[in-house]
């Protein structure tokens, strides 16, 4: 038998770190699974080495090179301040992360691909944006905040790694909206509230990526992807009003000022993240292109956006929820 | 390089007393409507001899699936169950749009037929040249812009589907302003329109669908009663560019009669930048009259689609020759400016 991959996913507890190691636990061209997070996986995982850590230590360098890791799939990077203890520990985590583990993984020779988990929250949202957002579109002037900021930023990072490093394979996968049965995002937290916040005289485009069709779009890019950006996202879009309706809710419109007011008295609440891109999301909404991931890689989603959305509403089950 | 817009001499029909349409209403009366150009039939009945389903004639955007079509096929059904089918649709949400948002029941059966009294008995547009523009395939409309409030781009997206032989739908491109503003966003993308860039522009035109633009934007729809008819700067060559590096013909378009609808008189400027406006129009009616003001006057319309102009057979770096994609800019805008003219005298006075 040659010899297959051996990954490291950062993040193997959240969402889609803990769902990839799974799906690799009978892949044959993965030899080794080395997951790093800083709590350890809700359910025992086949071939996985957890090493409890923090990307941020410089500690990681030598996780790199003792396990002799060819690939590395940085899926750490979190959208959910509450959980992790506030905004500005959110972005060291996302942004000091990224640049700690590229730091250790530029020393480290064996590696020779590098996937990241990035957001579809780079492209800002406003009046002057595309309504269907390629992976070339020019984000300069975009407002960012939150979690599009420290994604992009990361980005960043990943970019200047690629320059320094033209050996290796380096992939961003920008991710729409997760939504489905078993992942807890902004997203799936927004659609659970008992009445959903909308603006009042406007009706975003919803598009949003199914679960399993997350973690396909990672094991194929893992095998496969040729070095660049990639949007991930589930076809078509419903209108805000049409996902309400399917989830047998009410929406509540509501003025600008008072849903930027009700937004932060829910921050602070700590009952759901409402960050102010939500607000903007709320407004104009974000669709991207996915014909790149189709040539390129061949993914192309199982679920619409609309299938994704009727899953989630069928199948949702609390208990076994892990936060992405 | 040689330029195809230059070389095309503009016909325009000599005035004539339009056909009426040779159908019986089912009052008994003969029908009033004009007959579309080259059939013996309006718009209104040629649908019925031809049993045209009066949604959805077009293929379905993209690759999304459809759910619904509403379909008038079905002789069997009674009106009254094919509109409870409907509402019920409706109110469930159970309707397909595109990724652009584009709702093609609602436009089709509700919106559209709210503007027929407007287009037809209102401002009497008379349309020429609409089977000009292709059946089917991508192509990019380039109009002028005048009007205060841009409603001669709901006028030439309404003659389009009324009249062409396929009903094409127009997708239009709508500027900032347009996609910041609450409930008009939303009907302005209900409606099919999509953002003025050149992303969107592409992405309508590789899914094959029909593009209007008036690169005159604001300039155009802003500018003062004394310049009236008078096309102002063209943009800046985008849309050239977009329609060289899809090579898609362009469709010149010549919209008389917006220019009285609303004219504007002058430029409240400072109350412009108060309320972020490009402009604050003063018309005789508005805002002396208030909200009433808002009511266009009933000029009369003609609206002129010229040949298309093919944009393929260029080198393929035609796009970044800026001097060309100028030089091609003003031709097409000089073609335009001379279609309006011939639009003014063709249609007379402007309100009888």
């Amino acid at each position: 038998m040659g010899r297959g991959k051996r990954i490291l996913i950062t993040g193997v507890s959240s969402y889609l770190g803990l769902r990839l190691a799974k799906r690799f636990e009978h892949d044959d061209d993965i030899e080794a699974i080395i997951g790093v997070d800083l709590q350890e996986p809700p359910v025992p995982i086949g071939k996985l080495d957890f090493v409890p850590a923090d990307i941020r230590n410089p500690l990681i360098a030598r996780v790199l090179d003792s396990t002799e890791v060819d690939t590395v799939i940085h899926t750490n990077i979190s959208s959910h301040p509450s959980r992790l203890g506030g905004r500005s520990q959110m972005k060291e985590n996302n942004v000091m992360g990224t640049l700690q583990l590229l730091a250790a993984a530029q020393r480290v020779k064996r590696v020779t691909r590098v996937l990241m988990k990035s957001s579809t929250a780079v492209y800002g949202m406003g009046p002057k944006e595309p309504s269907i957002v390629r992976e070339d579109h020019d984000n300069r002037y975009a407002h960012l905040y939150g979690y599009g900021k420290d994604c992009s930023e990361a980005e960043t990072y990943v970019r200047d790694f690629a320059r320094r490093r033209r050996d290796v394979e380096v992939v961003i996968l920008r991710m729409q909206s997760l939504i489905g049965p078993t992942v807890r995002t902004n997203m799936s937290d927004y659609l659970s509230l008992p009445v959903i916040p909308t603006a009042v005289g406007y009706d975003p485009r919803l598009q949003l990526v199914h679960e399993e069709d997350a973690v396909e779009a990672f094991a194929l890019a893992t095998h496969g992807a040729p070095k660049g950006i990639y949007n991930i996202t589930g076809r078509g879009v419903v209108f805000l009003s049409k996902a309400i309706r399917m989830l047998g809710k009410v929406g509540l419109p509501m003025l600008y000022p008072a849903a930027t007011a009700a937004g932060s008295v829910l921050r602070r609440v700590g009952t759901v993240d409402f960050p102010p891109d939500q607000l903007q999301f709320l407004i104009y909404g974000r669709v991207v292109d996915y014909k790149r991931a189709r040539e390129e890689f061949g993914f192309v989603a199982r679920y619409t956006t609309e299938e994704a959305i009727a899953d989630f509403r069928d199948r949702r089950r609390a208990r076994d929820e892990v936060s992405a | 390089m040689r330029n195809p817009a230059n070389d095309n001499v503009i016909r325009l029909d000599a005035r004539r007393e339009p056909q009426r349409c040779g159908a019986t209403t089912t009052s008994g009366r003969p029908c009033r409507n004009h007959a579309l150009e080259g059939e013996r039939y309006c718009h209104v009945h040629r649908r019925q001899r031809h049993n045209v389903p009066a949604i959805a004639s077009g293929s379905p955007i993209g690759d999304e699936e459809q759910h619904g079509e509403l379909v008038d096929g079905d002789a069997d059904a009674s009106v009254l169950d094919r509109l409870s089918a409907f509402m019920s649709r409706r109110l469930k949400g159970d309707y397909p749009i595109d990724e652009f948002g584009y709702d093609e029941e609602l436009s089709r059966a509700i919106l559209l037929p709210l503007l027929r009294p407007l287009y037809e008995h209102y401002f009497r547009v008379r349309t020429l040249g609409v089977s000009r523009i292709p059946s089917e395939g991508p192509a990019l409309l380039v109009g002028n812009h005048s009007g205060t409030i841009p409603i001669d781009a709901v006028m030439m997206q309404y003659a389009v589907a009324a009249e062409h032989p396929a009903e094409r739908v127009v997708r239009s491109m709508g500027a900032d302003l347009v996609w910041a503003a609450p409930f008009i966003s939303h009907l302005a993308r209900k409606t099919g329109s999509a953002v003025a860039c050149d992303e969107d522009a592409y992405a309508l035109l590789e899914r094959d669908q029909l593009v209007a633009v008036f690169p005159e934007g604001f300039k155009g729809v802003g500018k003062g009663w004394s310049e009236r008819y008078r096309l102002q700067r063209f943009g800046r060559g985008g849309f050239i560019e977009v329609a060289l590096r899809a090579r898609v013909p362009i469709v010149p378009v010549a919209i008389v009669g917006a220019e009285e609808a609303f004219p504007m008189m002058g430029n409240a400027k400072a109350l412009a930048s108060l309320l972020r406006l490009p402009y604050f129009p003063i018309t005789p009616t508005f805002p002396l009259l208030g909200p009433l003001g808002l009511l266009p006057l009933p000029s009369r319309w003609v609206i002129e689609f010229g040949e298309p102009i093919p944009m393929d057979g260029y080198p393929d770096n035609a796009a970044d020759d800026k001097m060309f994609v100028l030089d091609l800019t003003d031709s097409i805008r000089d073609r335009i400016q001379q279609m309006v003219y011939k639009g003014l005298k063709y249609r007379g006075s402007a309100f009888l």
